[in-house]
């Protein structure tokens, strides 16, 4: 029994874990199916962050915060389609530069308002996302097997949390069943094809690359205001890259992308789990190694060794109409 | 008046200082296909994208049924009703064929109840047309001839009345460019009006109604097609320009240098594109191939130069076999006595934002002339380019400047200069004189016919018939991967055209064993 | 379309657009300031006082600068060609791994200048293997380098804290970090030569690696332009096709390139660990290595633009030091701004203002010729 115990509180950190990756993997995974690479996908989150926190300790809204959150991500995200899109720019340049920016902004602009060292003031109950009990939870929480799973795993997350999972099957609709889904996915693999179809190419990769930053900020809003209460200086800790590990892993699917969160959820639950304790016959496996696996993964992907992750034709490339 | 489907008035279009067309009236009538030719760069594409959207005309005017509207994108154009198969296929490689039909027609947000009103229309459009795909297949499966089919029924879809083909038979097989134009006749038939671009007359002259001609930009005669002729419309769309007679004695063949055998090869996506090629080059002769583009000659030459690899047969240069199934590179080649003028100068032959003199080395940059140890001789490589520059008379005489400053012709002297001086065996030209002013196509003809005079073997590889006959000794035609016969330089222009077009006649060929049997008994 | 590239004089293009797109980006971060309540003038004047100011800060500001000259070469001779090494940072921390091994087995026994070599080779050696396994995958899988190189650099970071924690730490300490080193691990400062120019740098830790990212800049011009080496790689960069025609080995040339880059990073680690704490302590790097895409962006990828760049990042961290004395608004995390800024405009944005330039020398001489003409007549 001790062992089920101990596997719902792994997968219960696994879901927590995850959230905000998948969150910010679904938000790459529009940019770059419209052919817009973004590795400035921790620096939206880190933003998103500090302005969901600012904005709901100011008006004690969690609401006004996730606007906010999201406003101020869609900007960042805004800067990038500008200097990709209409400029032509250097995408992964770009995504370096947003990254700086927000690291350094949000300290700055959070000392020099909040003068909590970087911190923002920590949020009142009101003002963050609360757990949420799902009907019939604590009347289930008794019972065996079911009991633990329905009331311990599935209930008491965040709104955020069902909210990520919800945008999976979302998102694939949007990319398979939707007119917008259907372009996005085309503009990503031959914009010349949409072009000459008389659908415009810079409006629509504008469109993909907002709805990153959109969800960017759903991302950040998760961090500041649902699993802490105010943001930290740097809270992102690299999660923005691990989401773009998950994307690349997830060979830009996002059922897929789902699939690779909660795997690198489950290796950060384990690795907290694992922090100094034996594994029978392996013995003590270093925590940093645990936290360096998704990205050895990743590159062992990259690598094809384990199938071969293909991005989107277009990617990368800026749009020049010629002929 | 309202018999014209399309009336273009006194259209015009610059970039920059390239006055792309010049004034152009056009008149198609409805119902009827409208050929345009003329040569590559004569401004046909221009004013199609002007018409379809895809530029924006300095002056004149558009009218379609007789009413002047201006088109100020793609879908403007299609508004009017004009639909256009470009030549490189605007498909989505990995859509479904019905994806690729809807794409831009959806017809709602939700695609659900598009592709099933996609799907029945689609089903009468094949039925009606003889267009027939399988909806659900995925492009990069479907051979060439399905994907321009697919392209057709996406300007159908959009219900378009006029259709614009640039170049449609360019990429397909003879039977598949038969079948297209029964498709054409049929669509014709039903009433639509369509405008075919091409170079080749022979297509102009078997399905167009009405032709028109284009040369430097300007819309120089419009006939009907059954009172004119290939002669006639051929003269218009070179006009008289001095014929590239270029003045060279009889060929002197050797010994044999360069001998490819059974030679495959397949391009990055596995496609065969090289297939079963024999043929052998002399020291002394030019062994022209001619072909339209895209029959494989761009991935022979790079096999033979070493660039790309063959999935099986032989080349032997020299008496030396090379490793061309893997193991030959281009420096292994060059050392080999081999030097190559490449197709595209712009991506292959010359590094643009190299300096002049940078790019005069590029390919023998690990001679020792032009080395001191690990370090780049840079005295003597700026010396050498110096005297290249005037023996080849490049403009400006500048070996620091931007190779990209140069002009085309400049260019491609660069190129001809650095390979024609390592003194090679073999010389392994490709496109020497495209996008090159009149005055270097005579220089750099004239530097390859004394380079045969010096004795070296030279293979010749051009999209310019013109220029394959008034330079080559013997021709060799090249379709759909395979040589479809030789020819000598005299033959006919039609012989050439219908062989460029994979039609083999037999009244020539049985001349071909002949010649190709006494040169076997020369050998040995 | 064509306006943007149309041909501007050389010192238009290699001189103003890169000084307004950089002036832009100070703007900005002066507008950052003064959104933190604080005046961007009065900063400015910190800025440059703590930098220039006096003796020490001059020290520090070419403490931090050397630094900066060997990442900023690292990204450049990878653009050169045409990789972009994101991974310069975690190039440099396993650098470190060289540096520290050099100087914990031959603190005691040997003089500074036996150990310094073996230490630049050692960090040279350690920064080019982390550089080399994303080169081989790129050259031979095709795996996107940007991708694999920001992955490492999360490797290197994990791989040097389980170091420093559970193999270099001595027993009996807590920090994670190895021991001091002995006196044949400490490079001398360079405060005698400054000394001659009446420059007293003072406690400032700079030390003779200032010099060896000197004579680095100075090789990796050599290298790009004046060996067959710099040729293949700039061929390679700028047209892949090319190279291929001329019969260089892409492979050969991407691995070397990035192992010259990694190389370059891992030199870095030189100034920190020997030149300053004489230990190797945890994350000595500090972003230096993103750093060095701004210097490399800045300095247009040639070392003679890359010094002066690399010297201006650290006039930014050592007179944000003095600023954040003074302005309790501001912390060095400004730099970070900075740096976020310089690298949009003089990357990203990099044709932005053109037009408007091409439009302002063509005006100019629409109006020369015009009034040559009225002279004329």
């Amino acid at each position: 029994m001790e062992f089920f115990e101990t596997t719902i509180l792994v997968l219960q950190s696994t879901i927590r874990l995850s959230v905000p990756l998948i969150f910010a993997a679904l938000a790459g995974l529009y940019s770059e199916r419209s052919g817009v690479f973004d590795i400035g996908l921790e620096g939206k989150m880190l933003a998103g962050a500090f302005a969901g926190a600012a904005i709901a300790s100011l008006y004690e809204s969690a609401m006004f915060g996730l606007l906010g959150a999201v406003i101020v991500s869609m900007g960042f995200a805004l800067i990038h389609a500008f200097a990709s899109i209409t400029q032509r720019g250097n995408q992964i340049v770009s995504g370096v530069a947003i990254n700086f920016i927000a690291a350094g902004a949000t300290v700055i602009l959070g000392q020099a308002w909040f003068r909590q060292g970087g911190r923002t003031p920590s949020l009142s109950s009101d003002a963050k996302f609360n757990a949420i009990e799902l009907p019939f939870a604590a009347e289930l929480a008794d019972v065996p097997i079911i009991g633990p799973i329905y009331s311990d795993l599935l209930s008491g997350h965040f709104a955020l949390t069902y909210l990520a999972f919800a945008l999976v099957p979302f998102t694939w609709w949007v990319l398979f069943r939707t007119r917008f889904g259907l372009r996005l996915r085309a503009v990503g693999e031959n914009p010349a094809a949409v072009d000459t179809a008389g659908i415009s190419v810079i409006w629509l990769r504008y469109r993909a690359v907002l709805c990153c930053g959109a969800l960017c900020g759903f991302a950040g809003a998760y961090l500041s205001m649902a699993i802490s209460a105010g943001f930290g200086k740097n809270m992102t800790a690299g999660s923005g890259f691990i989401a773009l590990a998950a994307l690349i892993f997830a060979k830009w699917k996002p059922v897929n992308v789902m699939l690779a969160c909660l795997l690198f959820g489950f290796l950060n639950a384990m690795e907290i789990r694992l922090q100094g304790k034996e594994l029978p016959l392996i013995g003590e496996i270093p925590i940093q190694f645990m936290q360096a696996l998704p990205y050895i993964l990743t590159v062992i992907l990259l690598a094809g060794f384990i199938g071969k992750a293909i991005p989107p034709k277009a990617g990368g490339v800026p749009y020049v109409k010629e002929r | 008046m309202n018999n014209f489907a399309i009336e273009l008035q006194k259209i015009n279009k610059s970039f920059g200082p390239v006055h792309a067309n010049k004034d152009i009236d056009l008149k198609v009538s409805k119902g009827t296909i409208h050929g345009i030719i003329g040569e590559n760069g004569a401004g046909k594409s221009t004013l199609m994208s002007i018409l379809y959207g895809f530029y924006h005309a300095d002056s004149g005017n558009i009218l379609i049924d007789g009413n002047a509207i201006t088109i100020k994108d793609s879908n403007a154009a299609i508004a009017a009703g004009i639909g256009m198969v470009h030549q490189h296929f605007m498909l989505v490689e990995n859509f479904s064929i019905l994806e690729n039909i809807i794409l831009g027609a959806e017809g709602g947000q939700l695609l659900n109840s598009g592709i099933a009103n996609a799907r029945s229309e689609l089903k009468r459009l094949s039925d009606e047309y003889g267009l027939d795909v399988d909806p659900d297949a995925i492009i990069e499966d479907v051979p060439i001839g399905v994907q321009q089919r697919v392209e057709i029924l996406k300007t159908l879809y959009r219900g378009a009345d006029i259709l614009i083909l640039d170049e449609p038979t360019g990429v397909l097989t003879p039977a598949e460019a038969d079948q297209l134009f029964e498709i054409l006749e049929l669509l014709k038939q039903q009433g639509k009006t369509i405008i075919l671009i091409t170079h080749k007359l022979r297509e102009i002259m078997a399905i167009t109604d009405d032709v028109s001609v284009m040369r430097r930009g300007e819309m120089v005669a419009t006939r009907t097609t059954k009172d004119t002729n290939v002669e006639e419309l051929a003269e218009l769309m070179v006009g008289r320009r001095v014929l590239l007679q270029v003045e060279k004695g009889p060929a002197d063949p050797k010994d044999v240098v360069l001998k490819v055998e059974n030679l495959n090869v397949r391009d990055g996506r596995g496609v065969p594109m090289v297939k079963d090629v024999s043929f052998e080059v002399r020291a002394g002769e030019i062994v022209g191939i001619a072909g339209v583009a895209g029959n494989g000659q761009s991935e022979l030459m790079e096999c033979i130069t070493g660039i790309e690899h063959a999935e099986s047969g032989r080349i032997i240069l020299n008496g030396e076999p090379i490793g061309v199934t893997g193991g030959s590179t281009p420096s292994d080649m060059r050392d080999r006595g081999m030097a190559h003028v490449p197709e595209d100068r712009h991506h292959m032959g010359l590094v643009l934002p190299f300096e002049e003199s940078e790019n005069s080395i590029l390919g023998i940059h690990q001679r020792p002339e032009y080395n001191k140890g690990i370090f780049l001789d840079i005295e003597n490589i700026r010396k050498d380019a110096n005297e290249k520059i005037e023996k080849y008379d490049i403009r400006p005489p500048n070996n620091r400047l931007k190779t990209a400053n140069f002009s085309g012709g400049n260019q491609q002297k660069i190129v001809i200069a650095r390979e024609i001086e390592t003194n090679p065996e073999v010389l392994i030209v490709g496109q020497p004189t495209r996008g090159v002013d009149v005055g270097a196509i005579e220089f750099i003809h004239r530097r390859i016919i004394e380079m045969r005079d010096a004795g070296k073997a030279i293979l010749l590889i051009s999209v310019e018939l013109d220029e394959i006959r008034s330079l080559a000794d013997r021709v060799l035609v090249m379709f759909d991967g395979k040589i479809v016969g030789e020819r000598t330089p005299e033959t006919e222009e039609g012989a050439f055209g219908l062989l460029m077009a994979g039609i083999e006649d037999s009244d020539n060929s049985t001349s071909n064993p002949e010649q190709s049997t006494a040169q076997n008994g020369e050998a040995g | 379309m064509a306006a943007p590239y149309a041909k501007l004089p050389k010192w238009v293009d290699f001189g103003l657009i890169p000084v307004i797109n950089i002036l832009v980006a100070f703007l900005i971060s002066g507008l950052v300031v003064w959104l933190a309540d604080e005046s961007p003038l009065q900063a400015a004047g910190l800025l440059i006082k703590g930098a220039f100011g006096y003796g020490e800060g001059i020290g520090y500001t070419l403490f931090y600068a050397t630094s900066f000259v060997f990442t900023g070469l690292s990204v450049a001779i990878a653009i050169h060609c045409g990789l972009f090494n994101i991974g310069s940072e975690g190039q440099a921390y396993i650098g470190g791994i060289g540096v520290a091994l050099a100087c914990l087995a031959f603190d005691s026994t040997l003089p500074w200048f036996l150990v310094f070599p073996i230490a630049i080779v050692g960090a040279a050696i350690f920064g080019a293997l982390w550089a080399f396994i994303p080169a081989y995958l790129q050259a031979k899988r095709g795996s996107h380098i940007v991708i694999t190189t920001i992955m490492f650099n999360f490797i290197a970071a994990s791989l040097m804290i389980y170091l420093l924690v559970d193999v270099f730490k001595p027993d009996g300490t807590m920090a994670p970090q190895t021991r001091g080193f002995a006196e044949g691990g400490q490079l001398p400062r360079l405060d005698w030569l400054f000394g001659i120019f009446g420059i007293r740098t003072g406690a400032a830790p700079l030390n003779i690696s200032f010099l060896l990212a000197l004579m680095a800049a100075f090789v990796v011009w050599v290298i790009i332009w004046r060996t067959r080496l710099g040729y293949e790689i700039r061929t390679r960069g700028f047209s892949p096709t090319a190279a291929k025609y001329a019969g260089i080995n892409e492979t050969r040339v991407i691995i070397i390139t990035m192992m010259i880059s990694g190389g370059l990073a891992g030199m870095m680690a030189l100034n920190p660990i020997m030149g300053d704490q004489h230990q190797m302590q945890l994350d000595f790097v500090a972003g230096a290595g993103f750093v060095g895409i701004a210097v490399a962006l800045m300095g247009r990828n040639h070392p003679a633009g890359i010094i002066p760049a690399a010297i201006l990042f650290g006039v930014l961290y050592q007179g944000g030091a003095e600023i954040s004395f003074e302005m309790p608004n501001i912390s060095r995390d400004m730099i970070v701004i900075i740096q976020g800024l310089v690298i949009l405009f003089a990357g990203a944005l990099e044709n932005m203002f053109r037009p408007f330039i091409v439009m302002f020398f063509a005006g100019l001489q629409k109006s020369n010729s015009s009034s040559a003409i009225e002279a004329g007549e």
